[in-house]
């Protein structure tokens, strides 16, 4: 699946976007979450505060506990600031 | 016949005049026009800012104003709306974001603006950052903005 990062959470990762392919046991955002947070410092400095991290599922908003299964993209920011 | 929202999003600047006389020229069932304009501050939390950089997610952004705009137009009888968001490198005196609700009344007009800056504020995926002599920083979220949008849920 692919993964995109926004705002400060693209600066800490490092990176915009990537593909990634997370083993089974993963089966929320919010455990998505904790398995980026272990890969490096910098994922883990993103995902420091778990309950801060906002997400969405194909380009609409989910809690920590939606599935990932049959997400085509699934994208991690701060809170929105716009408007 | 439904009414469609017209939702841009874009780099370039837009004129607010223009935006309104598009939703009503040459309509006589328009009785009211709202529109909220969101401009630039040259301050942050009392630092003055040479720029905001807005960040945002393409594709989603659209759909978020979408659904939001549809919800708007399911709730209040308009028959206009306008949505326009910019992105990118904005200064201080320019515009952000543009909303404009048609109605044959007042209050409908009043009400799906209101309701719909308040959703851009807290749902729609965009980012700030300042700019000031202290260098670049994002701009946190308010808590206020939130107790804003909730108000609007039905219960």
């Amino acid at each position: 699946m692919k993964l995109k990062y926004f705002a400060w959470v693209r600066e800490r990762i490092g990176k915009a976007e990537e593909t990634v392919e997370p083993p089974a046991e993963v089966r929320t955002v919010g455990e998505l979450i904790g398995w980026l947070a272990a890969r490096d410092d910098g994922y883990a400095h993103a995902f420091e505060k778990p309950t801060v991290i906002r997400a969405a599922i194909d380009h609409a908003h989910v809690k920590p506990d939606a599935a990932i299964s049959g997400a085509r993209e699934i994208a991690f920011f701060p809170p929105m600031t716009g408007g | 016949m439904a009414t469609a929202a017209t939702i841009r999003i874009q780099e370039a600047d837009f004129d607010v005049a223009q935006e309104i006389a598009a939703l009503s020229k040459g309509r006589t069932d328009i009785g009211a026009v709202v529109s909220f304009g969101g401009i630039c501050r040259g301050s942050e939390q009392g630092e003055p800012i040479a720029a905001l950089t807005l960040e945002h997610y393409p594709g989603m952004a659209e759909a978020e104003i979408g659904r939001h705009a549809d919800e708007a137009l399911a709730r209040w009888p308009l028959q206009g709306l306008t949505i326009i968001h910019r992105f990118g490198r904005i200064a201080p005196g320019e515009n952000i974001v543009l909303v404009v609700t048609a109605s044959a009344h007042r209050q409908a007009a009043f009400e799906a603006a209101e309701f719909l800056m308040d959703y851009l504020k807290t749902n729609a995926p965009f980012w700030k950052r300042e700019e000031s002599a202290r260098g670049t920083s994002w701009i946190e979220a308010q808590g206020h903005d939130d107790a804003a949008a909730a108000r609007w849920t039905k219960s």
